[in-house]
């Protein structure tokens, strides 16, 4: 039988601070990062069209272009300031460009049209292809904004919904909190970055939400399950025990799915890779969080607000760290 | 052993119902020949559906177009319109397109495989109303014109005579009120004083200059510079302008232009307001061409309609009917020789081709759309990237399935096998899942599924690190297996709930690759589910009967 991380007695939650400390740090940069991008950009996060209305258009080309003269041209052809970028590889570019005029008429398919033939004359039409365009219009690009966030507290709040039912209200807490550090270490990791948000980076966003959640549900019906069996012992060891107990299970699944993830952002091409680039993130961050934010922040809330008498047991007592008293005393308020 | 019986009876079953369900079939599909006309073909293949973004192809969100007036009661201008569009995008003869009506006042429109933008745009947004209508035969341009010199100059329309440069020495000598003179006297004439002031811009409020007398006898029928043709449009749509239009009467351009001595002229129309027919009338329209008019398009009007168009017509022999689509003069008024039944023919002016008549006649039948779209949204796909997508999502799908067989073979050994099977019938249970709900597959579904092949393993190694435990503690093989399956499976259950219900919100609230992305994950999931708890614990079952009284799990 071979085993990993079996039979582990580590003592996670100890270095909570440290831990604490680590995420804050990277979340106070990313949000710092935020700040200069908004300086720098004039948005803090960047944004895709499908939010901020506009013209793409993907260009594919024969021969490595000269970045220079896809600008000039499309400068030329009356549309300065549009972004031009490397798409993956060096002959493929995305130009985005600010939509002209209003999108009633035909008007909304023109700024796509100029730039087209501008640079088809320009590096000729053989060489060069459209093989992409969209075109998105103020309107549709606000509601796909609104519907974007909707999406995000709306899974939120059915989340919260299903942990309320699931679990006792402890156990909900510290998994929101838990979710809601995911929530912000991911921003974080967005505006370091500078991925591009998109209605498919959210879906990573919210699949990463759940994955996180996923893994906080397995330890704490862990916690759940030894607290039935065991009636003496603290919840600091009960927690670390489960955490230990779930580790060689925690380390195979993320070791499968970061695998699949690794394949689809090295493999799958440009369109999916800031979705395999959130999902990587996801699972080091729901990783982390399911043992280093849920867990302490469960004991914390138990220590803060106590359990009734009946099924009071000690909680942050740790017999590693603290010569070891009496068990009758840990029992004392049970039974 | 009769509830392995049925424990397999219900896999097979599953495995069979997903080949039915993936199993290639033929399907119907319509195209079109080089000529127009259209045929069925049936192709064979795997009933799974592309999206745009795998299969190339263009997705369209038309919005009501309220600027040029509010629209009472969108939801149902939307239903309405939405037969239209339908009826018109179907007839393009692409397999598989799709019409639908989104949110209350939305047409999404998705057409795979077309790459012409523009054109697919056009078939989609225009308005297709057709009117006849007879050219004015009071002079009420002509006598309009003094007033409408004097908007142009309160408004300040027109274009400063400096930029006429050298040529603006000469005096643009030849108005309107010149050369219909000039043009009664010598018929037939072209416009030889227009060529003196073509290069001079009109001083500010000379509109009257523009407008010079058609050479064609034809009343109401004007010409004017073409280099002119946006300041002309943009005076007449003005407000001020349509009020001071002698009533009953409107301005309209033609589609054609000709070119006098090295400039391009356009023509210009004054109609009665009141159309003789409009094209709720007509019942039928095909592309033709005519070795005399170039491109036409025949229509055939209905029973009343051809009632009507006749009466109508008798009235106004020897008078000219302009075809009027969509405010524009389709080619040149033709004279009325006599009476009209239910047969007619539109011109489609120069330079136009078979296809944009195929199109018109397409547009035609569908009939008008009760309010005029605006386009609000546009995808469009080269069906090379599509491929490439598909390419890159088949590579990547398979490393991962590689590297997670490899690790689970590698850690448990033969339970890993047992799991590797199970994975496999996943696959089947996904696929066939997607096949049966008629889902899409899109680059980010492609994306989910691959992501959903990592996570499937998942409640295997819930299951099996807990059988793992059991045997720890000196259980027997058979109820340690027991024991993990029982005690793994409120664990797989949680934990698969949020996702799924996430996967739900992002499915309501998406566009259409991300429905995609959401529904791979839910059918994932579920098959994921299935294949974990029922599958693999089946085979385990198997492997317990094969083996009585195994001491040893190699797990």
């Amino acid at each position: 039988m071979l085993r990993i991380l079996h039979g582990t007695k580590i003592d996670f939650v100890k270095p909570w601070r440290i831990a604490v400390g680590i995420t804050i740090a990277f979340i106070a940069i990313g949000f710092i990062m935020l700040g200069v991008h908004e300086a720098r950009y004039g948005s803090a996060l960047a944004r895709s069209i499908e939010f901020t209305g506009g013209t793409l258009m993907q260009l594919q080309f024969q021969q490595p272009p000269d970045v220079g003269q896809i600008r000039a041209t499309v400068d030329a052809a009356g549309f300065p300031g549009s972004e031009i970028q490397q798409f993956g590889t060096d002959r493929e570019f995305t130009v985005r460009a600010a939509t002209q005029g209003d999108e009633a008429g035909h008007a909304v398919e023109s700024t796509a049209k100029q730039i087209q033939t501008a640079l088809e004359q320009k590096f000729g039409a053989n060489d060069m292809k459209v093989v992409r365009t969209e075109i998105i219009g103020p309107r549709v690009g606000q509601e796909l904004t609104r519907n974007a966030a909707l999406a995000i507290l709306i899974s939120l709040g059915v989340t919260l919904i299903y942990l309320a039912f699931r679990f006792e209200w402890r156990f909900g807490i510290a998994a929101v909190i838990a979710t809601g550090h995911d929530l912000l270490s991911t921003l974080a990791f967005l505006a370091i970055m500078r991925i591009e948000v998109s209605l498919t980076v959210v879906a990573a966003l919210l699949t990463v939400i759940g994955y996180s959640l996923n893994d906080t549900i397995i330890i704490f019906d862990r916690v759940r399950e030894d607290l039935k069996k065991n009636r003496t012992d603290s919840l600091y060891v009960v927690l670390n025990k489960a955490i230990n107990e779930t580790l060689p299970r925690s380390i195979l699944t993320h070791v499968t799915v970061a695998l699949a993830t690794l394949s689809l952002l090295l493999f799958a091409g440009e369109v999916i890779r800031p979705f395999s680039w959130i999902m990587l993130f996801g699972i080091v961050t729901g990783t982390f969080s399911s043992i280093y934010i849920a867990g302490p922040t469960l004991l914390w809330i138990e220590h803060r607000w106590p359990r009734p008498h009946g099924e009071r047991r000690p909680v942050m007592h740790n017999p590693a760290t603290t010569p070891s008293r009496p068990a009758g005393r840990a029992t004392a308020g049970a039974r | 052993m009769s509830n392995l019986k049925y424990r397999l009876a219900i896999i097979v079953g599953l495995v069979l119902l997903s080949i039915y369900a993936l199993f290639p079939r033929d399907v119907k599909t319509r195209q079109r020949h080089a000529d127009g006309t259209f045929y069925d073909t049936v192709t064979r293949r795997v009933p799974l559906r592309k999206g745009l973004d795998l299969s190339g192809g263009m997705h369209l969100a038309l919005d009501v177009d309220e600027s040029k007036g509010v629209v009472a009661n969108k939801s149902e201008a939307i239903d309405r319109a939405l037969k239209v569009v339908r009826t018109r995008i179907e007839g393009m003869g692409v397999s598989e397109t799709i019409v639908q009506k989104a949110g209350n006042d939305r047409i999404l429109v998705d057409i795979p495989g077309i790459d012409d933008r523009e054109r697919a745009i056009k078939i989609a947004q225009d308005q297709a109303f057709l009117a006849f209508q007879i050219t004015d035969k009071t002079k009420a341009l002509e006598k309009v014109l003094p007033r409408l010199d004097g908007i142009a100059r309160a408004k300040g329309i027109g274009v400063a005579t400096t930029s006429g440069g050298a040529a603006g020495a000469k005096a643009p000598s030849a108005g309107l009120n010149g050369l219909l003179t000039s043009g009664d006297s010598s018929k037939g004439a072209k416009p030889d004083s227009a060529k003196s002031d073509t290069a001079a811009a009109p001083a500010t409020g000379e509109i009257s200059k523009l407008i010079l007398a058609s050479p064609y006898q034809m009343p109401g029928e004007f010409m004017f510079d073409a280099k002119y043709a946006d300041l002309l449009k943009n005076f007449f749509a003005d407000s001020s302008v349509i009020a001071a239009m002698p009533p009953g009467k409107v301005v309209r351009f033609g589609s054609d232009s000709e070119v006098v001595q090295g400039s391009t002229y356009r023509f210009l129309y004054m109609l009665d307001e009141r159309p003789i027919m409009t094209g709720e009338h007509l019942k039928d329209a095909k592309p033709s061409s005519s070795p005399l008019e170039g491109t036409v398009v025949e229509f055939t009007l209905d029973n009343e309609g051809g009632r009507r168009f006749q009466r109508e017509t008798a009235r106004h022999v020897k008078d000219f009917m302009a075809i009027v689509l969509d405010n524009v003069v389709m080619g040149r008024p033709p004279v009325i020789n006599s009476a009209i039944g239910t047969r007619g023919q539109i011109t489609m002016g120069q330079g136009r081709d078979l296809q944009a008549a195929q199109d018109l006649s397409l547009v035609l039948k569908a009939g008008a759309l009760p309010v005029p779209l605006k386009v609000a949204e546009v995808r469009n796909i080269g069906p090379s990237l599509g491929h490439d997508s598909i390419n890159h999502a088949l590579t990547a799908g398979g490393i991962a399935v590689v590297l997670v067989i490899l690790v689970m073979l590698v850690y448990y050994r033969f339970s890993g096998f047992l799991a590797v099977l199970g994975l496999l019938l996943y696959v089947l249970y996904t696929l066939a899942t997607l096949a049966g709900f008629d889902a899409v597959l899109t680059v980010p579904g492609l994306a989910g599924f691959v992501l959903s092949i990592g996570i499937a393993v998942d409640a295997n190694v819930l299951i099996f690190e807990r059988i793992r435990e059991e045997l720890d503690r000196g259980k027997t093989v058979r109820t340690a297996i027991e024991e993990g399956f029982h005690h793994a499976k409120s664990a797989i259950i949680d934990s698969n709930v949020t996702t799924v219900l996430t996967a739900m919100v992002l499915y309501q609230f998406g566009t259409g690759p991300v429905k995609g992305f959401a529904v791979t994950l839910i059918a994932g999931i579920i098959a994921s589910m299935v294949t974990a708890i029922f599958v693999v614990r089946t085979f385990f079952l198997l492997w317990l009967n094969r083996s009585r009284g195994a001491q040893t799990l190699s797990i």
